[in-house]
């Protein structure tokens, strides 16, 4: 049985003149995340990702569909069971600490929601022990106030945060793409080690770089709708959706350069229609595309694509745009 | 004409504060030559956005501290206002890194465009042709001159920026985080539209800041690596990416994530540590405390040594002969 | 800003500085100012009509009561509505502020309606409605009358600050750490306003002043005691301008602008304390 089970979530918000305008930002996504397992949820800003976290989190209700954790609705949990098990670290380290308090405050308020009865003394040990882990010097950090220590350092606090805490889960939502390249991939290891201690992460992330380098499993978020899914290596290596496609090839990396003079549109007035919402920048797009809402579709183990057209041809078609490529960084 | 567009020397720019300066422009020296894309790369708080706007425009609480920056002779930091205003958008112009608040949100964008060029004594009705030519190449249509900024998504306002920072052809433009809030299929667009931009002698030379290398990788032909407000390194791109000199480089660039990298098989090292502070501080190299390499000489500040035409700042390289 | 900057730019703010030193010594003339004199404001002490002197230092009215006695008494009395109706304003705006901004929803709707009507009812007429069918009315009611009046845009300013509060990612980590609403409000958003809070506060006190001087001179004032709206009313009933009796008609409304004068000074000074734009280094 997997630990949490989303199932055809849906999430719209109100928009316009007294909401009659509805905003669709999660539109029917469904996945599984099986213990001691790390699965990155990648798109580009509207694409409904932080919306999934969020929902996951219960800051949010969603509009339709359920979620499960451990065989249970979340929404039948009590607040303190559920946050017990299922815990979030966000974006802007900035921000999740209260200007107006010291960085210790983080820890007591866990010790006081969760472990009231845990003596002063212990819980110095214990915070100290945590900080030690993450590779900081408690000395140094605590009785500070956020502003004086660094983006990076206030994520690494939030990471103790979460040890004190052992969750089940843990929603990390783009937790890194406000730091420094220099610590970036350290905070991004501590995910991983918390996955091999056995706890399950969702990485929401923009940066298909990072998700490629740390999740087991990868999900391609475009207009709040699963566009490509599965194992990350297949669905890094082999892409089967056009806008897989279009992401990788866009993706700013030192080892391959952009052809600079292929310029293509990045804006395309939004219009409603009733097909696949990939497509008016699809470049492989037909008319049957406008009409029909693909499916996801398992074309492989652990492997599944919403595009009607995921057939033998384009997989071809990549494959030599890959082989190309790496001659190019070879030479 | 010399080929060298500008020319900074030994610039030092500061912030003022209640306990002291914070020393975020050090003593910085690099040329951009004509037609030549130039990266300034490094974290957040080095100094490379600071350095950026105080070529434009020196406002409180940054305060100039000495050194130069040459422009046509004349030393940008020192010049009068008066002159600095005709400078400005002509030879030397910037593409702000929040530019989506850069536009007066009460002025049509047509109007924001006539301001500006009657500064410089021209007129819009004269340039509509040009104007027409510049929307295109950013992709926008000719109906946004007759909009509102709050009318615009925040990606066109900042192509339209794009636009009027280069209205007057300027000799060099800096380009300031630019592509950071940006999606990664905008980003290569902005970059394309930058480069076509230049191509057409829009533009003559462009700095272009990020903390992104990856996005340099694709534009610049030069990269300037800054460190705690000093410069670590400059090269060619190839070279700070394949051939790294100064450690904090090389740590960069091996801590960035690549193809067939994967944690589970390969576990990438950040760079241990965070940067110092900058209020109040002392010689000796900045990069010293998270350094594998440092030794005794790196309590003294590093010079910039020449390494085949490359430039680094780190005491590894110093040659037999050079005096300590 | 720690403390100690904190500190420093407080003792640098000469507007600051200034109000709060006048304002610390009326409430000390209203706190022992009924210590020095042995006269009762009320009562008959001396001669009428005698201007300022030794034994009389604000002279008597036409009743021979002691002016000074009848400031300090009014002060007293006028601080106390400052402190007791602005308090009770601030407290109910905080109050349907966080409650509306926070919840959101047809709880907003309904609560910002609310302080929609209060706020386009003209309040001195309602005030004067509820003071005259009231038997008695004394500092207490007044409070009670003004602070339920006047909350409405401090609900408003501090439902916004909330919104905006409220969308930090602080606030969602307080969730998921399983504080309740209650909490997030008093110790993870309020704080966040402390400097705001105290500033609404102080504008409301000097609201409830004025609110009360108008209700006083209008005859709606405490029913038994005085203040320093009756002391005013007092001297324009018995014609103190035009006997020349310029001690009986000018001190009252002198004192009063002096309170509300240096309350708006503060707020200006505390406004340039606290926001980093108007602070200068």
């Amino acid at each position: 049985m997997s630990l949490i089970e989303v199932k055809n979530l849906t999430k719209e918000f109100p928009l316009g003149f007294l909401g009659r305008i509805k905003l669709k930002a999660v539109d029917n996504v469904s996945f599984e995340l099986d213990e001691s397992k790390l699965i990155s949820v990648i798109g580009e800003s509207g694409s409904g990702k932080t919306t999934i976290g969020k929902l996951i989190l219960r800051l949010l209700k969603p509009t339709g569909g359920q979620i499960i954790f451990n065989g249970k609705d979340i929404k039948s949990f009590k607040p303190k069971d559920y946050y017990r098990n299922v815990q979030g670290i966000f974006q802007d380290p900035y921000s999740s600490f209260n200007p107006v308090y010291k960085i210790d405050r983080i820890f007591e308020l866990v010790f006081d929601e969760f472990m009231p009865q845990l003596h002063r003394n212990q819980r110095q040990k214990e915070i100290e022990e945590i900080l030690i882990s993450v590779g900081m010097n408690p000395s140094q950090i605590l009785g500070k106030y956020p502003h004086q220590l660094s983006g990076g350092q206030l994520q690494r606090i939030l990471i103790a945060r979460t040890l004190l805490l052992k969750p089940k889960v843990l929603i990390a939502d783009e937790i890194i793409s406000m730091l420094d390249a220099s610590t970036r991939v350290d905070i991004l290891g501590f995910l991983g080690e918390l996955k091999q201690k056995g706890m399950s992460v969702i990485f929401i992330t923009h940066d298909l770089s990072f998700g490629y380098y740390i999740s087991d499993e990868t999900i391609i978020l475009y207009k709040g709708s699963i566009m490509e899914m599965g194992d990350t290596i297949k669905v890094f290596h082999n892409p089967m959706h056009p806008y897989t496609r279009m992401l990788l090839e866009s993706v700013p990396s030192i080892e391959k350069k952009w052809d600079l003079e292929k310029f293509f549109v990045p804006e395309i007035v939004h219009k409603e229609i009733s097909g696949c919402k990939f497509y008016e920048r699809c470049s492989e797009a037909t008319d049957e595309c406008k009409r029909q809402v693909p499916q996801l579709v398992e074309i492989e183990e652990n492997h599944r694509v919403a595009c009607i057209k995921s057939d033998v041809s384009v997989r071809t078609e990549w494959k030599n745009f890959e082989s190309s490529r790496k001659s190019d960084s070879v030479g | 004409m010399s080929d060298v567009v500008l020319k900074v020397k030994s610039l030092k720019v500061y912030y003022s504060t209640l306990h002291g300066n914070v020393k975020a422009v050090d003593d910085v020296d690099f040329e951009i030559v004509r037609k030549e894309v130039l990266g300034i790369a490094g974290e957040s708080g080095c100094g490379k956005s600071t350095l950026g706007n105080a070529l434009i425009l020196l406002k409180p609480p940054m305060r100039y501290h000495g050194g130069e920056a040459i422009m046509d002779e004349k030393n940008l930091m020192t010049l009068p206002k008066k002159e600095m205003r005709k400078v400005r958008y002509r030879k030397i112009s910037i593409i702000p890194q929040y530019a989506m608040d850069a536009l007066n949100p009460t002025k049509k964008i047509r109007e924001i465009m006539q301001d500006l060029l009657k500064e410089h004594g021209e007129n819009l009705e004269k340039k509509l042709d040009i104007v027409d030519e510049r929307l295109q190449i950013v992709n926008l249509p000719k109906a946004v001159l007759n909009m509102y900024p709050v009318e615009l998504s925040g990606g066109m306002k900042q192509r339209v920026v794009m636009v009027i920072s280069t209205l007057l052809n300027p000799d060099l433009l800096i380009a300031d985080e630019i592509t950071s809030a940006l999606d990664v299929s905008s980003q290569k667009a902005v970059v394309q539209m930058l480069h076509r931009m230049k191509e057409e002698r829009i533009v003559g030379s462009i700095a272009f800041v990020t903390h992104d290398l990856a996005v340099l990788y694709q534009i610049a032909q030069r990269i300037m690596i800054m460190y705690a407000g000093k410069v670590a390194e400059i090269s060619p791109t190839e070279k700070i990416v394949n051939q790294p000199l100064h450690p904090y480089t090389k740590m960069l660039m091996a801590s960035l994530p690549k193809m067939g990298v994967r944690y589970n098989e390969i576990k990438l090292k950040g760079i241990s540590g965070y940067p110092p502070n900058l209020l109040n501080i002392g010689p000796g190299c900045r990069f010293m405390g998270r350094c594998p390499f440092a030794f005794e000489l790196c309590t003294k500040d590093p010079p910039l040594f020449d390494i085949d035409g490359r430039k680094v700042a780190c005491w590894i390289y110093r040659s037999e002969g050079d005096e300590i | 800003m720690t403390r100690k900057e904190f500190i420093y730019f407080i003792l640098r703010n000469k507007k600051f500085v200034f109000s709060f030193c006048v304002l610390t010594f009326l409430a000390v003339l209203a706190t022992f100012g009924p210590m020095l004199t042995p006269y009762d404001p009320l009562e008959f002490a001396s001669f009428p009509y005698q201007p300022p002197n030794r034994d009389h230092w604000l002279g008597t009215n036409t009743f021979g009561q002691d002016l000074f006695t009848q400031l300090v008494y009014g002060l007293r009395s006028s601080l106390l509505v400052g402190l007791l109706g602005g308090g009770l304003a601030t407290f109910i705006g905080l109050s349907i502020g966080f409650a509306a901004g926070y919840k959101g929803g047809w709880l907003d709707e309904f609560l910002m309606m609310l302080s929609n009507i209060l706020m386009v009812l003209p309040t001195l007429a309602l005030l004067i409605i509820i003071a005259a069918y009231l038997p008695y009315r004394g500092v207490a009611i007044q409070s009670v009358i003004i602070g339920f009046t006047a909350w409405p845009w401090t609900a408003r300013a501090v439902r916004a600050q909330t919104m905006t509060l409220k969308t930090r990612e602080f606030v969602d980590l307080a969730r998921i750490t399983g504080c309740n609403n209650l909490k997030i409000i008093w110790q993870e958003i309020m704080p966040n306003m402390m400097s705001y809070v105290f500033m609404v506060f102080i504008l409301q006190f000097g609201g409830a002043i004025l609110a009360a001087t108008g209700l006083d001179f209008i005859g709606l004032g405490p029913t038994r005691g005085i203040s320093l709206g009756i002391m005013m009313q007092q001297a324009t009933l018995w014609s103190a301008i035009q006997l020349g009796m310029w001690w009986w008609a000018i001190t009252p409304g002198a004192v009063i602008t002096l309170i509300v004068a240096s309350l708006y000074i503060m707020n200006t000074g505390l406004d340039e304390i606290f926001n980093p734009r108007l602070r200068e280094l």
